[in-house]
């Protein structure tokens, strides 16, 4: 076969997958969206913005997200470090690390109501140490706190793996030279890390922070297996208005409004972590 | 039997010219090696004749067909590949064997072959491993041993001895001339390394910025370099040059001596020595020395004439200083001349 | 790290380093063993107050999640669904990382782009309009449908682990094999292949587990045919608790198993995604 034509042979299914998949039902959910009675109109958004959930669970999924993505890269940093020292063990460390990342939403959020339940592990503990006397329904709308908490652990426990295997093999990448001249030129390890690791890790940190931020606000299953109606977000909202509501022009609303947050979340992280041409390892 | 004809080739690739204007004639069962530092197109020239470039012009024949258009499996060549290239999932037996089977040989016919070629470069007794098991210098004998096992026209290599170390490479040199004298195969080798060059090949293609610059004989090309650039490029050192003027005809001006030399209407020319050709003489160039490295059988002496560095190589038993000054003078019969604008030899 | 006036700082660091270490495997081990203490205990177990912190070996709750109505179709579902999208993902996905990683073509950066544009959209979204759109061609509620959904979801992965595991691959050995008399084809199927087959099955059972574990889409695109996580988020305020345990343990037990099977990987996988 030709060579010049065969590569664009090899790409044509992916892209005209990609194109009825991908950019055909983005250009449905727009049209859904500013579609209201036949005309265009901005009807669904302004029904969207009118109800009452709206503002709180815009403000719960910005809250989870703010509260769940810092400490994940504070995490998946200290892990990806300590793992990057790791002499033996280091595989089987690994492994146990990167355990969530093979694991649902749903399952992780199931997880943790076994601890969280009323009847569950959390309750037995502290019935145990002689804390309670009789079990707390913790995921009830008397304990607001506790439910954000459980939510919050829930998504770091399973969604910080992620971060993590992208960490290490940015951190994998940066050539051990690099440290042995700090060394020798008198670096500490904190200023090691500080001034070649962060710097040179920017690209992954790029992409782990926006694969991360964006399923931040796509968080769904844990958040309906803990809290179910108790804690609405964004994601949830549209599931409810496509299947309780039957209003699909409110669903298609919603999930554009989750599209341009994580749009412009991504634009702000690329911008501000950006890698100047030329600086890259 | 195959004499390979490369007619104009040129090859760009985008605005980048890799290639430019190539003519090259190899003779059958002649050893030609492509000699240049890196960049300048003589592994691109090897992967046109392989098959594995398209050349953007010109034409390539291997004996008595044209093979630009064809595919690398139909050009009756074999290859062996800078990094070996020998296959990893695949006993050493079933790599050597690899292109016979391609090219279903019966069995029988397969395992014979395999085994002479391996018995050729001493490696019978690796048959069974696999190429994670054998050092580079096996690994290298597995991929030649490969290529001949086709018995091809024409056997095309691409720096095949550089990821050796040097004692190896040295051996390994020796045993590929004679291995490749014997089978009698025409055969294009690509080295960025003037001794393996010479040692090997019966002619040697200079290459500069994608042309050939001189083709001939290793001891033409060490002698009477065509360009300045191949007396600056071969050799080790390489040649000393000197600027010359001219005092009347065929009398050059150089450094304060007046030589003979070409008969030519330039007001000047470029005067060239190789170190060794060089003997101490009152009469010679004034040469301060700078620095003096012992090397042995030789002294390599490091001067600066007339503000110009200039190297010799002089016998070890002279005692020489940093500071002192020689005086040296060129072998009248090994001097030679170039033009200063065009860079070609002047005779 | 600095304990300057600790007698032996460094035995002191390393201490606080292997503490850290533990404490951070128990705290991705310690749920999961505390849902398969849940899952190995009666349903009466489970329900009960105070709870043990030791399993039971007890199989009633995975026997009550086995007898549930619809809960084995959905198990089934699942399992097609994401069988069909690891073998979608991998025929689509495989040529065009083979085109990335071997060819340079005019275009190709766009082609890169919209690979990697794919990951900056939350895509379980596109199944509201598809749900629409499938009513019209037939494919609602079908195990086809969800697939091709997941499908898009996993390709952009295919692609680029794809991409990652040919050019691990010296283009070299693929011109050895040209000009020992292989087409394109052949040298392909006789020295590429073979190489990168392990690597084709981690870049297949990753996007098995994508499939596996996605809720939404699944809810969204399936009402009779549930999957078994759409069958479970459905479920959830009615199930009592041993079934969701129950559900979640098999939910989490293919998984758990997949990762430890593709973890040779995972990390070649997103060290190549980074650039």
């Amino acid at each position: 076969m030709n060579t010049r034509l065969l590569p664009y042979v090899l790409i044509l299914p992916v892209t005209l997958f990609l194109c009825v998949f991908f950019v055909y039902p983005f250009i449905l959910v727009a049209q859904e969206a500013f579609v209201a009675d036949g005309a265009l109109s901005l009807d669904n958004f302004r029904r969207v913005f009118g109800h009452w959930k709206f503002p709180l669970s815009l403000r719960n999924t910005l809250l989870l997200a703010a509260a769940v993505v810092p400490v994940q890269l504070g995490l998946a940093l200290l892990m990806a470090t300590m793992v990057n020292r790791m002499g033996r063990g280091r595989d089987l460390v690994l492994y146990i690390w990167t355990i969530p990342l093979g694991i649902s939403d749903l399952a992780a959020g199931i997880i943790w109501l076994a601890i969280f339940e009323q009847s569950g592990f959390l309750n037995s503990m502290l019935h145990g140490l002689g804390l309670i006397d009789r079990p707390v329904n913790f995921l009830s709308y008397q304990h607001p706190g506790i439910v954000f908490l459980a939510i919050m652990l829930a998504e770091i426990w399973r969604a910080t793996a992620i971060m993590l295997v992208i960490l290490v093999a940015g951190i994998g990448l940066i050539p051990k030279e690099y440290y042995e001249a700090a060394e020798v030129f008198g670096a500490t390890p904190w200023k090691r890390f500080l001034r070649i690791t962060l710097p040179l890790l920017r690209p992954s940190l790029q992409t782990a922070l926006v694969l991360r931020v964006i399923l931040a606000f796509e968080v769904f299953a844990v958040v309906a297996a803990l809290g179910g109606t108790l804690f609405p977000v964004l994601m949830g909202q549209t599931f409810v208005y496509q299947f309780e509501l039957l209003d699909r022009g409110a669903a298609a609303a919603i999930a554009l409004v989750i599209l341009g947050i994580s749009i412009g979340f991504t634009l702000v992280i690329l911008r501000v972590l950006r890698v100047p041409k030329g600086a890259r390892i | 039997m195959a004499e390979i004809q490369i007619r104009n080739v040129a090859k760009r690739f985008g605005e980048y010219q890799a290639l430019r204007d190539i003519n090259l004639t190899v003779a059958d069962q002649e050893f030609m090696v492509l000699l240049g530092a890196s960049g300048c197109g003589k592994t691109t020239l090897l992967r046109i004749i392989a098959g594995l470039e398209t050349p953007t012009e010109g034409e390539v024949w291997i004996g008595e067909r044209r093979v630009d258009h064809l595919a690398p499996r139909d050009r009756g060549i074999a290859m062996v590949f800078q990094n070996y290239a020998v296959f990893p999932h695949l006993t050493v037996f079933e790599n050597i064997g690899f292109g016979l089977r391609m090219h279903r040989l019966p069995d029988e016919e397969v395992r014979k072959r395999v085994h002479r070629t391996a018995e050729l470069m001493h490696i019978e007794e690796l048959l069974g491993r696999y190429s994670g098991e054998l050092s580079g210098g096996q690994r290298q004998r597995v991929a030649v041993a490969r290529a001949l096992a086709m018995e091809p026209d024409v056997i095309l290599m691409d720096e095949p001895l550089s990821n050796l170390d040097a004692l190896l490479r040295l051996e390994m040199r020796a045993e590929l001339k004679g291995v490749l004298a014997e089978s009698r195969t025409t055969a294009i080798y690509v080295t960025h390394d003037q001794v393996e060059a010479m040692s090997l090949a019966d002619r040697i293609s200079v290459m500069h910025q994608g042309r050939i610059v001189q083709a001939a004989t290793p001891v033409e090309v060490y002698r009477n370099p065509a360009e300045k650039f191949v007396a600056g490029f071969i050799g080790n050192p390489p040649m000393n040059f000197l600027p010359a003027r001219s005092v009347g005809e065929g009398q050059w001006e150089v450094a304060g001596i007046t030589l003979a030399g070409p008969r030519s209407d330039r007001p000047g020319l470029d005067f060239a020595i190789r170190p060794e050709d060089v003997t101490p003489d009152p009469a010679g160039l004034a040469a301060r020395v700078r620095v003096v490295e012992p090397l042995g059988p030789h002294l390599l002496v490091t001067c600066d004439v007339d503000g110009h560095m200039f190297r010799a190589i002089l016998d070890s038993e002279l005692s020489v200083a940093p500071g002192e000054t020689l005086n040296l003078m060129p072998r009248p019969d090994r001097i030679r001349w170039f033009d200063p604008e065009t860079e070609k030899a002047v005779s | 790290m600095a304990v300057a006036t600790r007698p032996d700082p460094r035995r002191t660091g390393r201490l606080v380093y292997g503490a850290a270490v533990v404490l951070l495997c128990a705290w991705v081990l310690v749920p999961l063993y505390l849902l398969f203490v849940n899952t190995l205990s009666a349903p009466e177990t489970v329900n009960s107050f105070p709870k043990s912190f030791l399993p039971e070996m007890d199989t009633g709750s995975l026997a009550f999640f086995a007898r549930f109505a619809g809960m084995l179709d959905a198990l089934w579902n699942s399992v097609a669904v994401a069988g069909l999208t690891m073998i979608l993902s991998i025929v689509i996905g495989a040529p065009a990382g083979y085109a990335l990683s071997r060819f340079d073509f005019p275009g190709k950066a766009t082609f890169r782009l919209l690979i990697l544009l794919t990951r900056a959209f939350p895509l379980p979204l596109l199944a509201l309009p598809l749900a629409v759109m499938y009513i019209r061609v037939g494919l609602d509620d079908t195990v086809l449908g969800l697939a091709l959904v997941h499908t898009t979801l996993a390709v952009p992965f295919a692609v680029l682990i794809t991409f990652s595991l040919f050019s691990g691959i010296p283009l070299e050995l693929e011109e050895a094999a040209w000009t020992l008399g292989c087409t394109r084809l052949s040298a392909f199927r006789k020295v590429v292949l073979p190489l990168i087959l392990p690597g084709i099955t981690a870049s297949a059972i990753f996007a098995f587990v994508i499939s596996w574990n996605e809720v939404f889409a699944a809810a969204v695109l399936t009402i009779e045919n549930r999957t078994l996580t759409a069958f479970l988020l459905q479920n959830l305020d009615t199930s009592p608790l041993h079934l969701k345990f129950a559900g979640g343990f098999i939910l989490v037990v293919p998984a758990l198993v997949f990762i430890f099977a593709v973890r040779r990987y995972l990390f070649a996988m997103w060290g190549i995604a980074n650039r």
